[in-house]
């Protein structure tokens, strides 16, 4: 198990450096100089160009501001931001959680649902529910996240007044938030109301981000049971007179969870892409809104570092994934 | 951050369920987040709401709902005959905001004002670096090369010398970049070693005093009771940022938000008639335009600019466009500004007539590009869409049109070519409320081969917009200014297409809120109705 952890993460350097340069170069491949636009109708005269592209170090050959680049990411240095002038590393930890807590809740929603849905489809498989679960899993999965987020809103917010509008916490409630997750610190705040608050809060932007990961777990883990209820062993531990609970429950769903796992780690990324779609909608403070902007506004350091950092995250995600896939299935340890 | 929490909490509850409250809490739905809160460091709207307009003043000011300037910190000033010296009586009773993380220990004074100025125009200066200062509008306006010196005169006192005549100083003075900022505060942080909390906890002297920001989510204000205009009505302001437009209008609906700014067109007829709902709308402080390059042929010649422009059906690009949110431009400056001349007599739409200029002007089998800008603007929401309805006017007077477009960054650049082909839509927002501030930077001679896209240099023109810089005498610069649109009009050097109608809902409750003419949200005078 060592050996293979260790083997995993060797694969992880060269995919770093691959993710460093790939960022680099990404926002500067975008045609758009960031001091022009910055700049707009009002323009900047030739020798104001030179002062600020010497501030920003554009007039440096692009080998040497990569190098910089890398040398800084060694340092725990991600540069400043162009638009705000703040730290790059200060924003993204000061922007993360809120984007990790509805991340992790949309994930552990399309988990608990999305796996009994599609083991109790693949087991009435042609049936009614069969048929109704696969339908609606194929409209969330298609369904464009604005319109469904829109619809939502005006349904549950403006309609029947069950869920607040937009944002993570009643503006009536005001406290320092040392973690950044909202539902933790309206615990720690121990004002009154204020977790009911957050929990609110998360409900909408939730369901709309665990949609689209929600059906694609129903259908995977749908898909993988019907396989896998075909094998010997299930026919076998039924001809043993095993309930059926038991067969499909544990013989059954713990072999078909491996492409399932596999699903849900690739889905960490489909939440990272989502969230910025969510979080743009339901103002959610988070870091998808704070990428497009800066890729609006060409900021360099910023949408080097951020996508430095989310695909940092999504690799990681990735090899524990492989850990726990190698923990479910020995076979792939060798 | 306590003083929110109880008085706060309370009022906010009491407030946002619309019951009668005496402590007032007006909740602004903004549509961004700030970059920071040191108005000088950057340029955007958003900003300078949460910083400028509702937490500092200015020497001189804006009044509020109009483009003219009225004193501020300065009670009073003198210019020079020459047009030189610039010396501004300071009042001696504003107190800087005394908040959770600074007490002031004395009254703004001539310090603060040489603080505020000099960081941006001393390149030694130990605030001219911090925060990555690029001090983008005072460079923007020629300051650097405008400023000679700034001198304290006594402690209430601040003389500014020009190396130039130049009447619209005082209008830039009431720009946001312009604000004055504690030296008491800056050298406490300084010595602190975070200099650039200046940037993320404002001290100024305005109505409102900041208490707290959570990034891209919520900023919090209090009402400043030592305000020297008097105590603001609302007692806590609170900025809840939305960026999508139509959250805002649901947010508005459900009253968890007072004022909100840019709504989408598409939601505009809903708001006319939605109870909840009192929509507010002005012309904007902005001009669209087709910049024909009149240094090349066949567009030199004033006749073939002006049968152009008769080729144009104005009325169908604010329909199609607009769609409705603005109105037909007869003069390169907005109707909001002072100076705007009402007299002038648009180019009436006709096909006919134009067709026949161009003839008498001997041109045929014209071919020429439109310019279309990749992004929105407030000025021209749709470039594209408004281009392709050129390029069909123009196809009805025997005129062949192509649409080119660049990245936004490389359009603006190669438009400024002098020997650039085709004809350039573009505009303009104004800045600080001069006429100046539109005719010199966009037509005078000085511009060309910069922001003058029509590459245009008139002397007649040109030499009242000089003129007009030099005298202080407002009905004087007024009268000179409309020579100047009568002789734009004739000379045709753009298309003038249309300003943009600035639509602003708010709740009934709402009370003295006013648009204002720079696209900024202020909060003072502002109150709500039991």
């Amino acid at each position: 198990m060592l050996q293979f952890l260790f083997k995993r993460l060797l694969t992880f350097v060269p995919t770093f450096i691959g993710v460093t340069i790939i960022s680099f170069a990404f926002i500067r491949l975008l045609p758009g100089d960031p001091i022009l636009l910055l700049a707009g109708e009002r323009g900047v005269a030739p020798e104001r160009y030179a002062e600020l592209a010497a501030q920003f170090g554009f007039d440096q050959p692009i080998w040497r501001q990569y190098l910089d680049y890398l040398g800084g990411i060694f340092q725990g240095d991600l540069g400043i931001s162009f638009t705000t002038k703040r730290p790059v590393l200060d924003e993204f930890f000061t922007l993360f959680p809120a984007t990790l807590e509805l991340s992790l809740c949309a994930i552990t929603l399309a988990v608990i649902i999305g796996i009994p849905a599609g083991v109790i489809a693949a087991v009435n498989r042609g049936k009614f529910f069969d048929q109704a679960l696969m339908t609606t899993a194929l409209t969330g999965y298609s369904m464009p996240i604005f319109w469904w987020a829109l619809l939502l809103i005006i349904v549950f917010s403006s309609g029947l007044g069950w869920t607040p509008v937009s944002g993570r916490m009643s503006l009536m409630y005001f406290f320092d938030t040392p973690t950044g997750f909202m539902l933790i610190d309206s615990l720690l705040s121990g004002q009154e109301g204020a977790f009911r608050s957050a929990v609110a809060h998360l409900i909408l932007p939730t369901v709309v981000l665990a949609t689209i990961p929600l059906a694609v777990i129903a259908r995977q883990t749908r898909s993988a049971m019907l396989e896998v209820l075909g094998e010997d062993y299930v026919r076998t531990a039924r001809a043993k007179g095993l309930s059926p609970l038991r067969v499909n429950g544990l013989h059954a769903l713990r072999n078909a969870m491996i492409p399932v796992v596999t699903v849900i780690g690739l889905s960490v990324g489909t939440l990272l892409a989502g969230a910025i779609l969510t979080e743009t909608i339901f103002s959610w403070p988070g870091i998808g809104k704070w990428m497009v902007d800066s890729i609006f506004r060409r900021d360099y350091q910023v949408v080097q570092g951020g996508l430095l950092l989310i695909a940092t995250i999504v690799m990681a995600v990735n090899l524990l994934v492989d850990v726990l896939y190698g923990m479910i299935n020995p076979k792939i340890r060798k | 951050m306590k003083k929110w929490t109880g008085l706060g909490a309370a009022a906010a509850v009491t407030a946002l369920m619309g019951t009668a409250a005496s402590a007032q809490t007006l909740v602004y739905c903004s549509e961004g987040s700030p970059e920071g809160f040191d108005p000088a460091l950057y340029t955007s709207g958003t900003t300078f709401d949460a910083s400028s307009r509702n937490v500092y003043n200015r020497l001189v000011e804006f009044e509020r709902g109009t483009t003219t300037t009225v004193p501020g910190l300065a009670e009073s000033w003198e210019v020079s005959e020459d047009g030189l010296e610039y010396t501004f009586n300071l009042r001696d009773d504003v107190q800087f905001q005394d908040t959770e993380f600074f007490t002031p220990t004395r009254n703004m004074n001539a310090d603060d004002v040489i603080f505020s100025f000099m960081r941006q125009l001393d390149p030694e200066h130990p605030y001219h670096t911090v925060s990555g200062g690029t001090w983008e509008y005072f460079n923007g306006m020629s300051m650097p090369d405008l400023i000679e010196s700034i001198e304290k005169v006594d402690d209430h006192t601040v003389k500014f010398t020009l190396t130039r005549p130049e009447a619209p100083m005082i209008a830039n003075l009431a720009m946001d970049f312009a604000s004055i900022l504690s030296k008491e505060y800056a050298d406490q942080m300084m010595e602190a070693g975070t200099p650039e909390m200046l940037n993320q906890r404002p001290v100024g002297t305005g109505p409102f005093e900041f208490v707290g920001y959570q990034k891209d989510a919520v900023i919090r204000y209090n009402q400043n009771e030592d305000y020297f205009r008097g105590a603001a009505p609302i007692e806590n302001l609170i900025f809840a940022i939305t960026p999508d437009a139509s959250v805002r209008y649901q947010k508005l609906q459900a009253g968890e938000c007072h004022v909100m700014p840019y709504p989408n067109p598409a939601d505009l007829q809903a708001m006319e008639l939605d109870e909840n709902v009192n929509l507010l709308q002005q012309e904007g402080l902005n001009v669209g335009y087709l910049a024909y390059n009149t240094q090349v042929e066949p567009f030199d010649d004033p006749n073939v600019r002006k049968a152009l422009n008769m080729a144009i059906d104005k009325q169908a690009i604010i329909d199609v466009v607009f769609q409705g949110a603005g109105t037909a431009a007869k003069n390169p400056l907005p109707p909001t500004i002072w100076g705007y001349n009402e007299q002038i007599k648009d180019d009436p739409y006709d096909p006919d007539q134009a067709r026949q200029l161009l003839e008498e002007a001997g041109v045929e089998d014209l071919s020429m590009e439109i310019w279309a800008m990749p992004v929105q603007r407030p000025y021209n929401p749709n470039a594209r869409r408004m281009a392709e309805l050129l390029q069909e006017d123009f196809a009805k007077v025997g005129v062949d049109a192509e649409i080119v477009s660049y990245e936004w960054g490389e359009y603006l650049d190669r438009s400024k070519d002098v020997d650039r082909e085709g004809a350039v839509l573009l505009g303009w927002t104004g800045d600080n409320g001069d006429p100046d501030n539109f005719l010199a930077v966009l037509l005078g001679c000085d511009a060309v081969g910069g922001s003058n896209r029509a590459q245009w240099c008139y002397e007649p023109f040109n030499d009242l917009i000089m003129e007009a810089k030099t005298v202080s005498d407002r009905e004087q610069r007024i009268e000179l200014y409309e020579e100047a649109q009568r002789i734009f009009k004739e000379q045709a050097p753009w298309a003038t297409i249309a300003h943009s109608i600035v639509f602003e809902p708010i709740r009934p409750e709402v009370q003295d809120y006013k648009i204002d003419p720079f696209g900024g949200h202020q909060f003072y005078g502002v109150s709500l109705a039991e």
